[in-house]
């Protein structure tokens, strides 16, 4: 029907409808121009290095770049028996140019990952291979050492031939590709991460717990009690909230001590003997207990934020038309503040699930996280890879949880102080 | 919280109990904090109260790990303290720019791709600190800045401007678009519109963002461990490793000192927050 009517136009002649359409675009474009600059400078700073890091995960380059000639002669191999004089040509090739650029080394680390026992060979051969004859390579290859003349250590080296290789993933969970090509488990004794993702699980979900059922009496007291009082409590969340982490750290640090107050006054009510006091940092019960305070304003905030909003009348309403104060807490006020709890639990779970800092400083070693593994990864192993996958698997657990957040809170619904 | 007359017995215990759980959880909260003020005071170099301490014994206490934090030999407070500042203002004049502006534009209805934007923008303070630590390595690397305070300052500008992006897309929800309406028909131009009646109006939330984007600087360690040479060290870092090696009472003098800094910028973002909703409550 409307487009029977006839056109508004405004009064250059232009229909209205037009002249509206480029308006708006002209606004979108001032809004997106005001955007833009912070936008780019995330993207180049840390979307793409984010992007930097996937590639850096899977990039397996490096062999495939050390070994040119020898992965193309094996192309024509189907690993089923040793592989023929021409990639033993081709291996002899390869390695010499690499001893020459003195480059062997890196190749042996890189070849001892994929199977155990190649450093010893290689140095051998890099020694003998000085003196070697032009013609039949692979006799004099395999007279080097007994493991060159074993189908599996060339099995081995084919494996590294592709470009890109998801073992860094595998590893983080404590799986690899054998040598038939099927992803298995390692060996249980030597399942590190395994044990590390479920207690950084483990860690972040009691934590989470135990800020919550801390969070929830006082964030109801706050939001009950008149502003005169609740300003002043407020001052208890809010300064921990703006303290240093690191002196929040070492406050607990000082505590727990085996030395210190908390073990002092357990020695004084008579619960622990003065030669037998508890560890009771670097262990899990440090973190647990450093992590929960730290992590405690994070809980209260939110759910105050929600309280605050829920008029007393109605528990009152609940309690005029005959529910006693526990149905009325459970049937009215506690559906009422679903969505803060919501959102406080989240936000500590994403928090502690990546936290580094206080694991590492009061953990010990049985109370690190996955981040103390990609720092450790980082810094000391320097498998820059390694860490790279380890960090993208936990950013991907992240992001879900933060996908449901958004679904459930709005990340536009998130309050700071 | 006065309980009425006619409260019955067991439920006035339980209100009782309800109290008491709820000043043990203040006190966890707040007491830590506490315990560092007496012992930084402490003569001897241990880190637990001494005898003398418990009795109050005047000798027991001195000054002596706050003339170490200063004067101390070949330490490295005076440095840390000022790259920590240098580093942290520079960082929250660049988040309060650029978040501003990104978040006046958020704000503007006619924003295309609002939540994908907002969710790109708010990305780093959600994504773990180890992980932006190695992304942001791995560019500062590539692009020869590791190591510098330019290369510092970027990557706590990257932290901090979400935190200056939520804040001030808060105090704009609240915003009465007609002020600049007016403002434009009475002839001002869109820059002096800003200048004279966005920000004024606006200010307590840029502020309170400023001052979120000054603390996450200013406390951040994860990242500048990455980042940092010798020359770059800052509070954290130097209090980062002393917590690692040894733990000294000249520690406890620098985290007293912090905690005096983060009262004080406390009592700042309260008295904002405070404004800011009163201003909200009138055009309410």
């Amino acid at each position: 029907m409307s487009s029977e009517t006839k056109q508004i136009l405004t009064t250059d002649g232009i229909p209205l409808e037009v002249s509206l359409k480029k308006a708006e675009r002209k606004n979108k474009i001032k809004a997106f121009l005001l955007v833009a600059p912070l936008l780019f400078f995330l993207i180049i700073t840390y979307i793409f290095p984010i992007g930097d890091m996937l590639m850096r995960s899977v990039d397996d380059r490096m062999v495939t770049n050390m070994l040119p000639n020898t992965f193309k002669s094996m192309e024509k191999w189907d690993g089923n028996d040793m592989p023929p004089e021409e990639v033993f040509k081709s291996f002899y090739i390869d390695f010499q140019k690499l001893v020459e650029e003195k480059r062997d080394g890196k190749l042996s680390t890189q070849l001892n990952y994929t199977k155990n026992g190649f450093k010893s060979i290689l140095k051998k051969l890099r020694r003998k291979a000085k003196n070697f004859e032009e013609g039949n390579y692979k006799e004099q290859i395999m007279a080097v050492h007994k493991r060159w003349a074993d189908v599996e250590y060339w099995r081995a080296i084919k494996r590294r031939a592709p470009a890109y290789t998801n073992s860094k993933y595998l590893k983080g969970i404590d799986m690899y590709k054998n040598e038939e090509g099927k992803i298995v488990s390692v060996e249980e004794d030597r399942r590190v991460h395994r044990v590390l993702w479920l207690r950084t699980l483990e860690i972040a979900f009691f934590v989470t717990l135990l800020c919550f059922l801390m969070a929830y009496p006082i964030a109801h007291l706050l939001a009950t009690l008149p502003m005169k009082y609740s300003n002043l409590l407020m001052i208890c969340v809010l300064l921990p909230f703006w303290t240093s982490l690191l002196v929040r750290t070492a406050s607990w640090m000082i505590l727990l001590q085996q030395q210190g107050v908390v073990n002092d006054f357990f020695v004084m009510i008579g619960l622990v003997a003065d030669d037998n006091r508890p560890e009771m940092m670097y262990n899990k019960t440090g973190t647990y207990v450093a992590m929960t305070q730290i992590l405690l304003p994070f809980m209260v905030l939110p759910l105050y934020s929600v309280m605050k909003t829920i008029s007393p009348s109605l528990m009152r309403a609940g309690k005029s038309l005959g529910g006693t104060p526990f149905v009325t807490f459970w049937k009215v006020y506690f559906p009422l503040t679903i969505p803060g709890i919501g959102a406080g639990c989240l936000l500590v779970f994403i928090l502690a699930i990546g936290y580094y800092i206080t694991p590492a400083l009061v953990g010990g070693a049985s109370g690190t996280l996955i981040s103390n593994q990609i720092a450790f990864h980082m810094k000391s192993t320097l498998d820059w890879s390694f860490a790279s996958a380890m960090g993208l698997m936990l950013l991907a657990g992240v992001l879900a949880i933060y996908w449901v957040y958004n679904k459930l809170v709005g990340i536009d619904n998130i309050k700071l102080g | 919280m006065a309980l009425p007359k006619y409260t019955e017995p067991h439920y006035r215990i339980w209100h009782y109990f309800y109290i008491f759980i709820c000043s043990c959880v203040f006190f966890f909260l707040i007491a830590p904090l506490f315990v560092i003020f007496p012992l930084s005071f402490n003569a001897e170099e241990f880190l637990s109260f001494s005898e003398g301490m418990k009795n109050l014994d005047p000798d027991a206490f001195s000054l002596r790990w706050y003339k170490d934090m200063i004067y101390g030999t070949k330490n490295p407070w005076g440095l840390a303290a000022k790259n920590s500042f240098v580093i942290a203002i520079f960082a929250t004049l660049g988040s309060v720019l650029l978040g501003t502006v990104a978040a006046l534009g958020l704000s503007s209805r006619h924003m295309p791709y609002k939540g994908l934007i907002m969710a790109t923008l708010i990305s780093p303070m959600i994504v773990p600190l180890i992980i932006s630590g190695v992304a942001i390595f791995f560019f500062m690397a590539k692009a020869g800045l590791a190591a510098t305070h330019t290369g510092i300052v970027l990557a706590h500008i990257i932290l901090g401007t979400p935190f200056v992006v939520i804040t001030v897309t808060a105090t704009l929800s609240g915003f009465d678009h007609s002020v600049t309406r007016a403002a434009s028909s009475l002839g001002s131009d869109p820059v002096n519109t800003f200048m004279k009646i966005t920000l004024p109006l606006i200010l307590p939330g840029v502020i309170s963002g400023g001052l979120f984007a000054f603390v996450t600087s200013f406390d951040e360690v994860v990242v500048v461990l990455f980042l940092a040479g010798l020359e770059n060290t800052t509070i954290p870092i130097q209090m980062w490793t002393g917590l690692r090696e040894q733990l000294s009472p000249t520690i406890l003098a620098v985290a007293t000192c912090l905690i005096i800094l983060s009262t004080l910028i406390l009592v700042t973002a309260e008295l904002l927050r405070r404004r800011s909703e009163r201003l909200r409550g009138i055009n309410r």
